[in-house]
């Protein structure tokens, strides 16, 4: 992990304005307590219950009971709670800003849920373990971006290269008959196309936003042109591959909650997860992170003590291009077998603010793209509900959270100091 | 007596500059050589060229009597050729450790890094040669001093048996110098050998065992330290005789141009960094503040040109508040201030030289005609300002990154001083410059003192201090601690006084001091 050291300053030293955010964040619990009470409080009846569904319907793990809340209470309880604290905070203080937040994004979230499945039942397991589902390729894409920028190339063509990798996931997975291939062939076109980004914006210094938009465009162009010109016509020869099986890891599947949120995945999930660990260690334990590091931040630096920085930057590229290729796959393999058009959704470009709120740390990344997943199942399962309020707040609702808890817990996020800067000697 | 390193005839040119022509040097085992000359004589082009950051276009490298081929910086090093670079190399946010194992990581079980090895390995190189640094602290938390350390750990981790130090000293505080030399010295007892690159003569004499000395990229001679004195290296780098004793006048000070009453300033951090400072500078004064490095100088300065907002306290330039005012404002009210980092603040290193030389009034008559440039008056603004500054340069269309450090310098010396001012912040005005133009801009600052113009000289080069100001501010922990008479200031007493102690009593106090 990098650790941020603050230097011991010359002079007196005045903590950053603690009592300037005290103060915004103790009235902003307050103003969050408010806000479930008048919303969700004041639109509970008294004796309706609310119930939460903890089992999860063809799963292998052990039953246990649902959760049921008497609603109006369970609301009020947490307007209760958010004003207190808030008080708490606004008059002694509290440490830790991550503990404030977490209090305003968990109170809010149980109220509105207790509120919006009054009378109702809400599957929180199955949510929680879609959330690690949709997370699974904005993590990818994330990772794509934490490895190449961190060696300071640029590459918001993500989007792009899933895009045409879904593709050629499906279609190579059709044809051979064999899901692995279509898998490998997703891995190699997103080296490829990574590899094309590498050689114009190494080789050539292309600009590489522009670089990484074009990838985008002609992503976008060239899947949507395949998908209606061939693929639509001949869906069985050529889009409809089937997807990976889920894989039922033994014993830790039994656990409630977890184990079908964590280990009844398909090998795509898996996957993500061995390489935001994997990624983890070799970033901050290995040779290769550490020159990677080095090259993101301080090129010159590196060059002079013999490190390749050009080869370093092909690599990363290219690497950050396979991981991209298998979310790729995630979208038609890893999911629905057959292709749409542009069915990555924008989770590209996600990625990429999971990436910057995660601070350019796999790991940081990984969790970020928890909380947009989560926000993406949670949206879904509101529209089922049918809840009372315009759909496109609740669409923006749990993003607009997220906002907060991101900015605040993160702080701000500095890039690696090269970052999209081409290097010469 | 062996020759462990010798370049035969290296020549080097850049695209319209002879950066080194036929270039012959000899380092002798266990000796340190130094290399003088002006700046852009082209010294840092031959080292990198020995580095092999610069392929030559001619001439022989013979390490040991062996003629060696170096590609690349790999090459140099497996050669134990290692440098310290006149801008540091190291990666501030990685620690001392990780800096030093960059490129040769050793691992444990061949997969992860051995950090301990590496820290354990720096502790013994620390003991050795007295190079004491935490081999866990983060480069961005270290002062300069110390990075350079590191730097010369990262040499030494190598097993480098040749040390190439690219002006080591411009950014060192005196106490610093004097540690590095102690540390040079351990360094040629266990057998190394040294090249060093400095602008200044006094530690030239003390410490070089041969001198060398380049100019316009030729060698010139070399000379025997013991036969050497700063006239003669002088005029040998320079190619005429140089004054280094700054000639002036008893200042004839007249009233308050800028009047500073208890300022706070924050830092980019958000420390106060300047803690309740209050003084004046009167027309036709210098002003100089002295201290170490890093203790509220740098902040100052920019509080003063509206580079950082202001915490609490006021500014006042003739009467006129400008605290918290854009920079703009500001140098619309005839402030000129020539950076610390000229190459951040002072200059648009990619932009030619006639841009740099008007970007202060860029946007007004004669520069500016409603919204178009005058491309002919601009361009002969920096014709004339050339001449009249001596800026070495092939002409004014080359980029301001092409031209070397001290020449960069003359460019804001004359944007600056080619408007009318009535107070210059000059801070480090000096770092890193030639016998030559340092002679020069001292001399410039002194005319425009006697101008009539308020002169605040940030340095920490006592000398420079001493032999420009009229009176002297010492700054400690963002606090003046004192402001004397230059006439009673000394080394000793400002030495004190930087500390953050207060010599005796006897000292005379200056009598404006509230
Ligand atoms: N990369 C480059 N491209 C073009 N010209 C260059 C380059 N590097 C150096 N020069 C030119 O080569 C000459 C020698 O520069 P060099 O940096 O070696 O000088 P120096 O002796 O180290 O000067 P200083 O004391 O200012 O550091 C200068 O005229 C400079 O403008
Ligand atoms: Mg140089």
């Amino acid at each position: 992990m990098t650790t941020t050291t603050t230097t011991p300053p010359v002079g007196h030293v005045i903590p950053i304005s603690t009592r300037k955010s005290q103060t915004l964040y103790g009235f902003v619990l307050i103003g969050v307590g408010l806000l479930i009470f008048l919303l969700f409080g004041l639109d509970t009846e008294a004796g309706v219950t609310t119930t939460f569904g903890m089992n999860l319907v063809g799963s292998e793990a052990v039953t246990i009971p649902n959760i049921i809340v008497p609603s109006q209470a369970t609301v009020f309880l947490m307007a209760a709670v958010a004003v207190f604290i808030g008080a708490f905070h606004l008059s002694r203080g509290i440490r830790s800003l991550g503990v404030v937040l977490g209090v305003i994004a968990l109170t809010f979230i149980i109220a509105f849920l207790t509120w919006a499945a009054q009378d109702k039942s809400f599957n929180l397991t199955g949510m929680i373990s879609s959330s690690f589902v949709r997370a699974t390729p904005i993590a990818l894409a994330a990772l794509c971006g934490v490895v190449s920028e961190r060696a300071g190339v640029i590459n918001i063509g993500i989007e792009g290269i899933m895009l045409l990798s879904a593709q050629v996931a499906v279609v190579a997975a059709t044809v051979t008959q064999n899901l692995w291939i279509g898998l490998l062939m997703a891995i190699l076109a997103g080296a490829l196309i990574a590899a094309l980004h590498a050689f114009l914006v190494i080789r050539f210094k292309v600009d590489q936003i522009v670089s990484g938009v074009a990838i985008n465009i002609v992503g976008a162009g060239t899947t949507s042109f395949i998908s209606s010109r061939f693929l639509e016509r001949a869906t069985d020869t050529l889009n409809n591959s089937g997807t990976f099986p889920i894989i039922k890891i033994p014993l830790l599947s039994k656990i409630p909650v977890l184990g079908p949120t964590l280990f009844e995945n398909n090998i795509i999930v898996y996957l993500m997860v061995f390489l935001v660990i994997a990624l983890h260690l070799m970033l901050f334990r290995t040779p290769w992170g550490l020159r990677t590091r080095a090259v993101g931040e301080h090129p010159k630096a590196a060059d002079t003590l013999g490190v390749n920085v050009h080869l370093v930057r092909y690599i990363n590229v290219i690497l950050g291009g396979m991981i991209a290729g298998i979310g790729g796959a995630y979208f038609t393999i890893g999911s629905v077998g057959r292709f749409d058009e542009i069915m990555t959704a924008g989770k590209g470009f996600i990625g990429l603010a999971a990436m910057i709120f995660g601070k350019w740390n796999p790991i940081g990344a990984f969790a970020s793209s928890l909380i947009f997943g989560f926000a993406d199942s949670l949206q879904v399962k509101l529209q089922i509900l049918r809840v009372p309020i315009p759909s496109e707040f609740l669409l923006m609702a749990p993003y607009i959270v997220t906002m907060i808890i991101l900015t605040g817990v993160v702080g701000r996020a500095i890039p690696p100091a090269a970052d999209g800067q081409p290097y010469e000697k | 007596m062996t020759n462990v390193l010798e370049l035969r005839g290296i020549t080097k040119r850049f695209p319209g500059v002879l950066a080194n022509d036929k270039v012959d040097i000899t380092l002798r085992e266990g000796k340190i050589l130094a290399l003088l000359g002006e700046n852009g004589a082209g010294k840092t082009t031959l080292m990198n060229i020995l580095y092999g950051l610069y392929k030559p276009d001619e001439g022989q490298i013979f390490v040991r009597g062996q003629e060696v081929d170096i590609q690349s910086p790999n090459d140099a090093i497996a050669r134990g050729i290692g440098m310290v670079h006149q801008h540091f190399m190291l990666v501030p946010v990685m620690t001392v450790t990780e800096n030093v194992m960059l490129g040769v990581e050793p691992t444990k079980n061949g997969v992860f890094l051995d950090h301990d090895k590496v820290a354990d390995r720096i502790r013994e190189i620390s003991d050795q040669y007295g190079l004491e640094v935490d081999p866990h602290a983060y480069i961005k938390d270290l002062p300069v001093g110390i990075q350079q350390r590191v730097e010369i750990i990262k040499v030494l981790y190598r097993q480098a048996d040749i040390l190439i130090l690219d002006e080591p000293t411009a950014v060192l505080t005196p106490q610093e110098v004097e540690g590095l030399f102690r540390i040079l010295q351990t360094l040629i007892d266990k057998g190394k050998s040294i090249i060093f690159i400095t602008h200044k003569l006094k530690e030239v004499m003390n410490a070089a065992d041969d001198i060398t000395v380049l100019r316009l990229g030729r060698i010139v001679g070399s000379i025997d330290p013991k036969d050497a004195t700063p006239e003669i290296l002088a005029s040998m780098m320079v190619g005429r005789d140089v004054n280094l004793v700054v000639m002036k006048q008893p200042a004839k000070p007249g009233e308050d141009v800028l009047k500073v009453n208890d300022l706070y300033v924050r830092d980019e951090r958000k420390n106060m960094t300047v803690n309740g400072v209050s003084f004046d500078v009167c027309k036709g004064e210098v002003l100089g503040v002295a201290g170490v490095q890093g203790n509220g100088q740098t902040e100052l300065v920019y509080a003063l040109t509206g580079l950082l907002p202001v915490e609490s306290g006021e500014i006042y330039l003739s009467g006129t508040a400008i605290h918290n005012k854009s920079p703009r404002t500001i140098l619309e009210h005839g402030v000129a201030h020539i950076p610390e980092d000229r190459q951040r603040h002072g200059l648009i290193l990619s932009f030619p030289i006639y841009d740099n030389m008007m970007l202060c009034t860029y946007y007004e008559a004669p520069f500016a005609k409603g919204v178009s440039l005058q491309e002919n008056v601009i361009q002969n603004n920096a014709e004339t300002l050339v001449k009249q500054y001596d800026v070495r340069t092939p002409n004014i269309y080359v980029n301001a990154s092409a031209l070397s450090g001290g020449n960069q310098q003359k460019v804001i010396v004359a944007r600056e001083f080619s408007r009318p001012i009535q107070l210059l912040i000059a801070s480090q005005p000096t770092r890193g410059l030639d016998v030559g133009s340092i002679e020069y801009i001292h001399n410039q600052i002194i005319k425009k003192r006697d101008e009539g113009t308020g002169v605040l000289l940030v340095s920490s080069e006592l000398d420079e201090i001493l032999a420009l100001s009229d009176r002297i501010a010492v700054m400690y922990k963002g606090q003046i601690m004192d402001v004397l008479d230059a006439k009673n200031a000394n080394k000793d007493n400002l030495g004190l006084l930087m500390a953050g102690v207060h010599p005796s009593e006897s000292t005379q106090k200056e009598e404006r001091l509230p």
